[in-house]
């Protein structure tokens, strides 16, 4: 309750409540934010424990660690955890969460009943979608294609059923932020005022309320399909399989920009504040995002080029794919101009952000490979797609996680992480993720195709390198954790603007108190005037 | 949630919302999204319909004699009604006659228990016959064909039913959440709780109710009108 | 960027195509096509990274901080610079986009009078019928491992693969044993095709050096996916009719067993061979003919259409015949006879 006493010097969001109680039902955007933060990174470890089992395996020629009905599983859980557990809740449950209501000075979301609930719908979601396990498992792919995914399998249908509840945890997410943005801004926070990592979160949120109900109906059917045998997708009954891709990829696409969309926030608030520099081209950037999560929505037949779709509708999908492109650039550029002239402070953080311009320009071209209809034709479900998404969304994605943790990290918790050890998780994790997934472009181009369990001998080389890096990558993220955990027990202590950022989170005590501003700001200005 | 202002009815707005009519906006905004959420969920069921009913016109013209015009017409007119006792519902918690409210709203959750006493018929009839979604499908064609009046009974028959089912059961389902949503409102009214300044759950539940009863009026024709 | 050095680069491009690129080699002229548009991708990407990445690495070690009192420019946007590096990257997307559907457009299209082989996907196997009846499977090699099939064609001749998903043994009625989803990937000739349950799929291609090529199932079907290979062995013209009409050839041509179903199953009755009208349309001539569908729409007879007016009669009826008549022949013709009725129709021309 706030009451006077909430409002002593050293009370703050973390101490405003005491026990495990108050915060498995708290309902402060700051505390739900947190609890997100330990999930997904719970889930961010099994998952990445599968993948660094797929690595191993793929290090030799045929069978090295397990056999190919147990490869396909780790392969699903792999990439089920990580896009529907890890990437979709990564950046707006856990940042988007704790930073979207401070930096526009709001109290809290505008449902925080809704936003608590949402984080219990992705535990329920997570805990049925597992329950798969105990049914022997899933070996579908994550992306449960049809018909091989109908096979009447309790475990498809818990993962389809988790998939359903989990996307809920979106959907409301999603709704919170697109009202609280409407409705909550404080005074003189005009739309054009609002920080771009807002405006990222804004565009991803129109995407989740939009895109994840179409999946949840797709997944609904696929559940039935495996109960009732209803036909939609089973050609037996004169039902389509392709369908099930058009009606997946629906969401699934626009969810790419859901993963992503949130991490070109992170990236402009790092810049601008490492660079100690106003943001150039703060309107392009903001309606960048707005352009790709339009756009999205259009773009979802670019994954069925080989599928058996007529020749003009490969065309149009290739053509809308290509226009991705354009506001995608235009970020990249206005970042890169952000830094002439400006103050740079290679601080781990602003390492992140430089790693992430890297990555994702590399994850960005490639895109443009896959767009051309006819390098695609090559490319589609060989290795140089699995390089390609995993440099933009692992490559941008994660990269910008870490970025942000350690940038938000002193405001969430009034503690400094040790600038030196993060810079080491980072230079770990940049070039394990080179040496990882830049000679899977290479294998995919001379044709090795992806979720395979064995190849041929002549792709060994390669496969082995990419094996090394992966380990890099776990050796990186170990020492990334390790920091963070010291940074919590014994990092030094932090003022309220250690980095000098000009958004209203800096402006606030670190940690910031319950309601977050002890009164309600007042803005005369855009967010980076740094003058 | 802690609470720091009150207004006269005694409602107190959230502590983040400036004014109690800032929080009403807001709701109703949120509840409007939602709506869109679930407008594309049915979507995604409504585009399978118009793919399928293009390939095989034959299943669903023969699929459509099994449903009772009778009993889908009144169930239209049940939810009509509702949604119209449902609209009054709102008005009476806005002029505050609480009395007028209760009655209303529990006219609403007869009428969804109407609704769903018929969707009970109707499914035991079918399920009786046999004529279950895909895999779980016991029709006999010679039967059935009488059934119809010595029509053809197409194989993909049960392709109709997968749609039939999923379509109103999805739906079915949502009336039951409505009928949830109607007697907690409805408790709330009792208590008094609502007045001209604060009555939104009543409204929220009010879009939702009125949702799922557009959502019937397009699956009526396309579910029993379609020959 | 400006637009001198690309139109330098495109000129220089036969020449990088292939032997700067990590493609394999490439087979087809399709394939040298994609070679070129992945060169000038390649190019222009590596220009681009060049600007981006090298930009940004120049102005972190020029603007580095040097005090923690910085001042610092206030640019906020320069709408020439933005104009540029939006619009320049637009015109090379167009540019690759139009490239990429020219070539596509010659992907999708078969040459006329390609020799056509019938391709069945099933967990996890290939297997070729060529229309003399000559049927083509994996076996075991000298050392008992798994061989898998080789279909041999002709060198310098366009080939035009018609494919179908099948189940694990014919006969099955086992509920899990449904056909799944494969594709059929060629990558000396940069092309694949997704092998669709339900309906058929083609795909063509023209080798034009002799040799062995691999051929890689690329979409996941299971635990066998990775094993489900298959290989091309292009042989000079000769030595491929020798082949075709050595042992192994079926007891009869593809049409023949065609013609034998046409008769014992009855198809007779009301599709006449001759063009004379009966109940149903004549099959004479038929294949590849545009038609008028009863209710609207127009269909061209080809492999998806017939098998479907066998296995769903209503589905696309003919304009002025009688829908309802035909009974549905799903579950009384297996897939091969399907094919065998389809290849009969298109020697009736």
């Amino acid at each position: 309750m706030a009451t006077a006493t909430a409002h002593h010097e050293n009370s703050n969001y973390l101490n405003h409540e005491k026990g495990l109680w108050s915060w498995l039902t708290t309902l402060d955007h700051k505390r739900i934010g947190l609890l997100y933060f330990i999930t997904v990174a719970l889930f961010f470890l099994v998952g990445g424990i599968f993948a660094l089992l797929i690595r191993t395996e793929l290090y030799s020629v045929g069978e090295t660690i397990m056999t190919a009905e147990q490869y396909a599983r780790v392969m699903t859980y792999h990439g089920a955890v990580m896009v529907f557990l890890v990437i979709i809740p990564g950046i707006p449950a856990f940042l988007g969460n704790f930073f979207l209501p401070i930096q526009i000075g709001a109290k809290d979301v505008a449902f925080p009943r809704l936003n608590l609930l949402s984080w219990y719908c992705l535990l329920l979601g997570a805990g049925i979608a597992l329950t798969s396990l105990f049914f022997g498992g899933a070996d579908t792919g994550w992306t449960f294609y049809t018909p091989y995914s109908i096979k009447h399998s309790p475990a498809v249908i818990c993962m389809a059923l988790g998939v359903f509840v989990a996307g809920f945890s979106s959907i409301l997410t999603g709704l919170n932020f697109v009202v609280t943005t409407h409705k909550l801004r404080a005074p003189g926070m005009t739309m054009n005022r609002i920080p771009l990592f807002v405006w990222a979160l804004y565009s991803t949120a129109i995407i989740q309320v939009l895109a994840t109900p179409v999946l949840g109906i797709t997944v609904l059917l696929l559940a039935a399909e495996n109960i009732f045998g209803i036909g939609f997708f089973d050609p037996a009954l004169g039902g389509d399989p392709v369908l099930f891709q058009h009606f997946f990829w629906f969401y699934s696409h626009p969810a790419v920009y859901i993963m992503i969309l949130p991490a070109f926030g992170v990236i402009s608030e790092l810049i601008t504040t490492f660079a100690r520099k106003t943001i150039f081209g703060y309107t392009a950037i903001a309606y960048s995002s707005l352009a790709i999560a339009a756009v999205s929505f259009f773009v979802w037949g670019h994954h069925m080029f080989v599928s058996g779709q007529s020749e003009f509708a490969g065309i149009v999908f290739s053509f809308l794919t290509m226009l991705v492109g354009v506001p995608t650039a235009i970020k990249l550029f206005n970042w890169m101009a952000t830094l002439y002239k400006g103050s740079i402070n290679l601080s781990a953080p602003m390492l992140y952000a430089l790693g992430f311009m890297f990555l994702f320009t590399i994850g960005g071209v490639t895109g443009i490979f896959l767009a051309t209809i006819a390098t695609d034709v090559h490319f589609h479900d060989t290795y140089f797609v699995v390089a390609h998404f995993h440099y933009v969304m692992v490559g941008g994605t994660l990269m910008s996680i870490m970025g942000g943790i350690f940038y938000w990290f002193p405001k969430m918790f009034g503690r400094l992480c040790n600038d030196a050890w993060a810079r080491v998780s980072f230079v770990f994790i940049f070039v394990g993720f080179n040496v990882t997934f830049f000679p899977q472009f290479v294998l995919g181009s001379l044709g090795m195709p992806r979720r395979y369990f064995d190849y041929l001998p002549e792709f060994q080389h390669l496969n082995r390198i990419s094996t090394i890096g992966s380990y890099l990558i776990g050796i990186g993220f170990i020492v990334g954790l390790i920091t963070i955990i010291h940074g919590l027990l014994k990092g030094e202590k932090s003022g309220p603007n250690p980095w000098g950022g000009k958004t209203l989170e800096w402006t606030t005590a670190s940690p910031p108190p319950h309601e977050n501003f002890l009164t309600t700001p007042v803005v005369t200005a855009g967010p980076y005037e740094y003058r | 949630m802690s609470t720091v202002k009150s207004s006269s009815t005694g409602h107190h707005h959230a502590h983040h919302y400036e004014s109690a009519d800032h929080e009403y906006q807001s709701s109703k905004q949120g509840v409007w999204l939602f709506l869109c959420t679930e407008i594309l969920m049915f979507g995604g069921l409504f585009v399978g319909y118009a793919i399928f009913h293009h390939l095989f016109p034959e299943t669903f013209k023969v699929g459509s004699k099994f449903t009772d015009v009778r009993y889908g017409a009144t169930n239209t007119v049940v939810l009509l009604a509702s949604s119209l006792s449902m609209a009054l519902g709102i008005y009476y918690n806005q002029i505050r006659d609480k009395n007028k409210a209760v009655m209303a709203l529990l006219f609403t959750l007869l009428c969804g228990v109407i609704f769903m006493v018929i969707k009970y018929l109707e499914y035991s009839h079918k399920i009786h016959l046999g004529l279950m979604p895909g895999d779980w499908y016991r029709g006999n064609a010679e039967e059935l064909a009488q059934y119809v009046g010595g029509l053809e009974i197409p194989k993909n028959l049960p392709l109709y039913f997968s749609f039939y089912f999923m379509m109103t059961g999805l739906h079915g389902i949502h009336v039951l959440v409505g009928m949830g949503l109607i007697t907690w409102v409805t408790i709330r009214t009792a208590r008094g709780e609502f007045g001209p300044e604060y009555y939104t759950p009543v409204e929220g539940v009010g879009l939702f109710w009125h949702l799922v009863d557009l959502v019937w009026i397009y699956l009526f024709p396309l579910l029993y009108l379609v020959s | 960027m400006s637009f001198k050095p690309l139109v330098l680069l495109s000129l220089l491009l036969p020449g990088v195509a292939g032997a700067s690129t990590f493609m394999p080699p490439a087979a087809t002229v399709t394939a040298g096509e994609v070679d070129s548009v992945y060169a000038f991708l390649l190019i222009t990407s590596l220009i681009s990274f060049i600007i981006l990445i090298g930009g940004m690495i120049f102005f972190v070690f020029k603007y580095k901080r040097k005090s923690a009192t910085d001042k610092t420019a206030y640019i906020t946007h320069d709408h020439t610079l933005e104009f540029v590096w939006s619009f320049i990257p637009f015109l090379i997307f167009m540019f690759v986009f139009a490239w990429g559907w020219k070539i596509y457009h010659d992907m999708r299209h078969s040459p006329e009078g390609a020799l056509e082989v019938h391709v069945m996907a099933k967990k996890w196997d290939w297997r070729f019928l060529y229309k003399n009846g000559k049927e083509v499977t994996s076996g075991l090699d000298d050392k008992g491992q798994k061989a898998p099939a080789t279909m041999v064609v002709p060198v310098g001749k366009p080939v035009k693969l018609i494919m179908a998903s099948e189940k694990i043994s014919a006969g099955s009625t086992d509920p899990m044993d449904r056909p799944v989803l494969h594709s059929f990937f060629i990558p000396a000739a940069r092309i694949k095709q997704d092998v669709v349950p339900g309906r058929y799929t083609t795909m063509w291609f023209q080798l034009d050096q002799p040799g062995d090529y691999w051929v890689f199932c690329t979409e996941f079907c299971g635990s066998g996916h990775s094993a489900m290979k298959a290989r091309i062995s292009a042989v000079p013209v000769a030595d491929f009719e020798k082949w075709l009409a050595a042992e192994g050839t079926g007891e009869m041509t593809l049409a023949d067993k065609g013609r034998a179903l046409y008769s014992s199953k009855a198809c007779a009755g009301c599709h006449s061979a001759d063009g004379t009208r009966v109940v149903g349309p004549t099959f004479k001539s038929a294949w590849g003919a545009s038609r008028d569908i009863e209710g609207g729409g127009k269909a061209t007879v080809d492999e998806n259409y017939v098998r479907e007016s066998i296995l769903n009669p209503n589905a696309k009826v003919a304009a002025g015949y009688p829908a309802g008549v035909m009974p549905t022949f799903a579950g009384q013709l297996s897939d091969d006879d399907v094919k065998a009725l389809i290849e009969f129709i298109k020697t009736l021309k």
